[in-house]
C-alpha cells in the first residue's frame, strides 16, 4: 500500500541529523512519498523501515518476464479501466505445441507460427510464446519439442508436463530463457526445487480464491516471486469474475497473494468459441491466453483487438504520413487529403472505399490529430499541407491538379492554393459518412 | 491471510426498458424482450442484481444492401430481397431475440423509397414474426422524420424500438414514440457529455425515461473500437455511481459496422496474412460484440449468423454463472 509521508516519518531516526542531505526528517519524509529520495539516503534507517518502505514500494501487480531476448513482460498494471490511465503490457498469445503431433509436423508448424507476422498500423503483431503439452507417453517427444521450439524460434516458451523428471530436463534445455512452467496441482516442496537455481517462472492453478491465495503464500515464503496465476472454471462469467476480483484485489486491496499477472488456457467447443472466449478475457485482465489452435485469421483478429485495448488513451495511433492508393488508382484518379490520425484515416479511407470510386488519399503529417485538432493546433494548415505535398512529390505521382480538402477546415483553401501554385482546391463535406454522396455531385479532376 | 472478495456496492442502476407489446398490452407480439436493470458493472453477479441478460437481434433490409458479404449471403441469399421471409428465418433457424428492420431504402440517395412503402415493409415483418421489432433509420433528417411517424403511427401499440434520434434532430421522432407509444434510441458521437445532453434534451420533452436506450456508436474491431469501449465503460460507470441521465440500457451496431470494413470481405488471396475469409468475417463481428458485451451492452444487432450464435451462447452462459454467484 502506498505510505503517506507521515506514515514514513514515523519510521525514520527523528534526530533531525541531515545526513541525507535534507535539513529533517520530516521532509525527507515527504520526499520518500513523492519518491523523489530513497531510503538508503539516510544511513541510520531501521531494518523495520527498510522492509516497510521495501515492500510498500513493490508494485501491485508484479512485473513477469517469459523468454530470452525480447522476453515477453506481462503484469504490473495499475488501473481497473483504461481510460483511467491505460493498460501497459498487453496479453501475450501463446499457442499449443501437443508432443504427440509428430517431429515433422511440429517442425513446420514452429516455422510457420515464428514466420507469421503482421502489420496494422504500423506495428508488426506476432505471437509470443509457445505452451508445449506433454501428452505423448515418450519422453523424448516432450525433449525433442522443447528442443524444436528453441532452436527454430525466439518466442518464450511455457512447459506443461506432469512428471516432476522430465519436467526438470525441459527445464535445463531452456536455461537463460525464462520459461513458465504450469502446475496443475497443488504447488509441491519439489516444484519451488525447480526454480532453485533457475529462472523459470512457476503457474498456480487452483479452484478457489483460498486454495490459491495459499499457493502463493507458500512460494512467497519460500522466495519464489515470478508467479502467475490460474484460477480454473469452465464457465466464462466466472472467468471474468474471477479475474475482476484477482486485480481488484491486488490494485484497491493490495493483497499481495493475487499481485500476480492472470493465466488462461481457453476451451472451447470450435473456432469461433474459442475466438469469442479469448476477446472477453483479453479484455477483461488475462496476461496470458493460450490457444489450442493456430489460426491466421483469428490471430490477425486478436491482435487488433489487443492493439486496440493496449493503446494508450492518451496517445491516439497514427498511421504513417504518406499518399494511400484506395481502389486501384490511376495518374487520373482524384486526389483527397486528411490527417494521419488513425481513425480519420480508417473512416476517410472507408467511405472513399464505399463510394466505389478509387482515389489517391494523401495522409499529411498533423501529429496523429484530428482534422479540426490539427488545424487548431497549426498542423493541418495550407503552409504545412502544402510542405508535406511538394516532400512526397505527388506531383510526380499523378496527373490531376485538383485537391479534395476535408469540409470542417474549408478556411485554409486559399491558403493552400496560394502555397501549391498551380493546383485548385476543393472544399470536401464535413462529415466523412457523406463523401459517396459528395463524389457523385462534384467534379474531381 | 484471509481472502475476502472486495465488492462495491453502487447507489444508481441501470433502468429497465422493455420492448415490444403482447395483445394484452396492445400489440401483437408473443411476448417482450426487457433489458436493464443491472447495479453492478456488466457481469459482475458477485456484487449487484442484473436481472435481464442481454438481448441480441438481426437485421433485415428495405433494399438489399450494396456491399453485402458473399459470406452471408450462402445464409441469405433465397431471402435477401424478401424482408418478412428473412426475418422469419432470422428467428425460425436462428433464433434472433428481435429483428430490426432497416429502412435505408428511404434514404433519397439509397432509393428514395417512400414512408408508405417503409411502413409497409415494416407492416410484413410484423405479420411474418412475432418477436418485438426495432426500426433502423439513416441521417438524412427531413427524409427520416417523415419515414418514423408513419412507420410510428401505422404500428401504434406495439411498442417497437425507434432506432434512432440525434441531439439535431429529435423532436419529431420523439413526438411520434409518445404518441403511438414506442421506445426510442438516443444515439450520441462517442462522447460522455453529449450523450447525457441528449437524454436531458428528451426527458425535458417528457418522454418517459423507461423508453430510452442509448447508442454511443460502435466503432468496429480495429477502425477505433477503443474509444466506443472507453466511452461505454465510462458512460457505465457514471451510471452506476448515480447519474440516472446516463443510466440507460446501451445499443450496438457489430453487424452494420462489421462489415462496412475490410477485413471482412478482402480474400485472402490478396491478403494472406489476414487468413481465411469466411472465418474472418464472423470473428470480426465476435470480436467486437464480446469487448463491447463487458463495457455494458444490452442489445446487439448482428449480422452473421455464426456469430450471433456464438455471441448469444456466451451471453447465456455467462448469465449460468449467476445462480452461483
Amino acid at each position: 500500500m502506498a505510505l503517506s509521508g507521515l506514515d514514513i516519518f514515523k519510521l525514520l531516526p527523528k534526530t533531525n541529523c541531515g545526513d541525507c542531505n535534507v535539513p529533517t526528517c520530516m521532509a525527507f519524509a515527504m520526499k520518500l512519498a513523492q519518491k523523489k529520495a530513497d531510503l538508503s539516503e539516510c544511513p541510520h534507517a531501521s531494518e523495520e523501515a527498510k522492509v516497510t518502505l521495501g515492500a510498500a514500494s513493490e508494485p501491485p501487480i508484479r512485473l513477469v518476464k517469459i523468454g530470452g531476448t525480447n522476453a515477453l513482460e506481462v503484469g504490473n498494471e495499475t488501473v481497473m479501466f483504461r481510460h483511467e490511465k491505460t493498460f501497459f503490457h498487453p496479453t501475450g498469445v501463446a499457442i499449443e505445441l501437443r508432443t504427440s503431433e509428430g517431429e515433422e509436423k511440429l517442425l513446420s508448424k514452429i516455422k510457420e507460427i515464428e514466420g507469421y507476422n503482421v502489420e496494422r498500423v504500423g506495428e508488426e503483431l506476432s505471437a509470443d510464446l509457445f505452451f508445449i503439452s506433454h501428452d505423448s507417453k515418450n519422453k523424448e517427444d516432450f525433449l525433442k519439442t522443447v528442443v524444436l521450439a528453441k532452436e527454430n524460434s525466439a518466442k518464450g516458451i511455457i512447459l506443461d508436463c506432469s512428471d516432476e523428471e522430465i519436467l526438470r530436463e525441459g527445464i535445463e534445455l531452456l536455461k537463460d530463457t525464462c520459461p513458465a512452467v504450469l502446475l496443475k496441482n497443488e504447488l509441491s516442496d519439489k516444484n519451488i526445487e525447480l526454480t532453485q537455481n533457475s529462472d523459470v517462472s512457476l503457474i498456480l492453478t487452483a479452484k478457489s480464491y483460498d486454495d490459491l491465495a495459499k499457493q502463493t503464500e507458500k512460494a512467497r515464503n519460500s522466495g519464489v516471486n515470478n508467479l502467475i496465476l490460474n484460477l480454473e472454471n469452465q464457465n466464462i462469467g466466472n472467468q471474468l469474475q474471477h479475474n475482476a476480483i484477482l486485480r481488484r484485489s491486488a490494485l484497491k486491496k493490495y493483497f499481495k497473494p493475487f499481485g500476480y499477472p492472470l493465466f488462461t488456457y481457453i476451451h472451447a467447443e470450435s473456432e469461433l468459441d474459442m475466438l469469442a472466449r479469448a476477446s472477453a478475457l483479453l479484455c477483461k485482465y488475462d496476461s496470458i491466453i493460450v490457444l489450442p489452435k493456430y489460426d491466421k485469421a483469428m490471430l490477425y483478429t486478436l491482435f487488433t483487438l489487443r492493439q486496440n485495448i493496449y493503446t494508450d488513451p492518451q496517445k491516439p495511433i497514427q498511421v504513417d504520413p504518406k499518399v494511400y492508393p484506395i481502389g486501384e488508382p490511376t495518374p487520373e484518379s482524384p486526389v483527397f487529403v486528411t490527417t494521419n490520425f488513425s481513425l480519420t484515416y480508417f473512416i476517410v479511407s472507408g467511405e472513399i472505399e464505399n463510394s466505389g470510386i478509387s482515389a489517391h488519399l494523401v495522409v499529411a503529417d498533423a501529429e496523429g490529430q484530428s482534422v479540426l485538432t490539427a488545424w487548431a493546433a497549426g498542423k493541418f494548415v495550407g503552409e504545412t499541407i502544402a510542405k508535406f505535398i511538394k516532400d512526397i512529390k505527388l506531383e510526380q505521382q499523378v496527373k490531376t491538379r485538383k485537391i479534395v480538402i476535408p469540409g470542417l477546415v474549408s478556411q485554409i483553401s486559399g491558403d493552400l492554393e496560394d502555397n501549391l501554385p498551380g493546383w485548385e482546391v476543393i472544399v470536401g463535406c464535413q462529415e466523412a459518412s457523406d463523401i459517396p454522396s459528395f463524389v457523385k455531385s462534384v467534379k474531381l479532376t | 491471510m484471509n481472502f475476502e472478495i472486495p465488492k462495491e456496492v453502487n447507489t444508481g442502476k441501470v433502468a429497465e426498458v422493455t420492448i415490444g407489446a403482447t395483445s394484452e398490452q396492445g400489440g401483437t407480439r408473443s411476448h417482450t424482450v426487457t433489458i436493464g436493470g443491472s447495479t453492478s458493472l456488466p457481469f459482475h453477479f458477485f456484487e449487484g442484481q442484473h436481472p435481464h441478460r442481454p438481448a441480441v437481434a438481426m437485421e433485415v433490409f428495405d433494399k438489399t444492401p450494396k456491399k453485402y458479404l458473399d459470406s452471408l449471403m450462402d445464409y441469405f441469399g433465397d431471402v435477401i430481397d424478401k424482408p418478412g421471409e428473412m426475418a422469419k428465418k432470422c428467428v425460425d433457424e436462428y433464433g434472433a431475440e428481435l429483428i430490426s428492420v432497416r429502412l435505408e431504402g428511404t434514404h433519397p440517395e439509397k432509393g428514395d423509397k417512400s414512408a408508405e412503402e417503409a411502413a409497409e415493409t415494416v407492416q410484413q415483418v410484423l405479420e411474418s414474426v412475432r418477436v418485438p421489432l426495432i426500426i433502423s433509420g439513416h441521417s438524412h433528417f427531413e427524409k427520416i422524420n417523415k419515414v418514423m411517424k408513419k412507420v410510428c403511427e401505422v404500428t401504434e401499440g406495439e411498442n417497437c424500438l425507434i432506432n434512432y434520434v440525434e441531439t439535431d434532430n429529435y423532436k419529431t421522432i420523439a413526438a411520434a414514440c409518445i404518441a403511438y407509444k414506442h421506445t426510442l434510441v438516443a444515439q450520441s458521437p462517442i462522447d460522455v457529455n453529449l450523450a447525457k445532453q441528449l437524454n436531458i434534451l428528451l426527458t425535458d420533452m417528457n418522454f418517459p425515461p423507461e423508453r430510452i436506450v442509448m447508442d454511443p456508436l460502435t466503432s468496429t474491431l480495429g477502425y477505433g473500437l477503443e474509444y466506443t469501449y472507453s466511452i461505454m465503460e465510462r458512460i457505465r460507470n457514471d451510471g452506476l455511481a448515480g447519474d440516472k441521465m446516463l443510466a440507460f440500457p446501451m445499443l450496438i451496431n457489430p453487424g452494420y459496422e462489421s462489415f462496412r470494413v475490410k477485413e471482412t470481405w478482402a480474400p485472402e488471396k490478396e491478403y494472406p496474412d489476414w487468413g481465411n475469409l469466411e472465418q474472418r468475417a464472423a470473428y470480426w463481428e465476435i470480436a467486437t460484440a464480446m469487448s463491447l458485451l463487458l463495457t455494458g451492452t444490452e442489445l446487439l444487432i448482428m449480422y452473421h449468423p455464426r456469430a450471433f450464435e456464438v455471441v448469444k451462447n456466451k451471453i447465456i452462459e455467462m448469465y449460468e454463472s449467476k445462480k452461483e454467484s
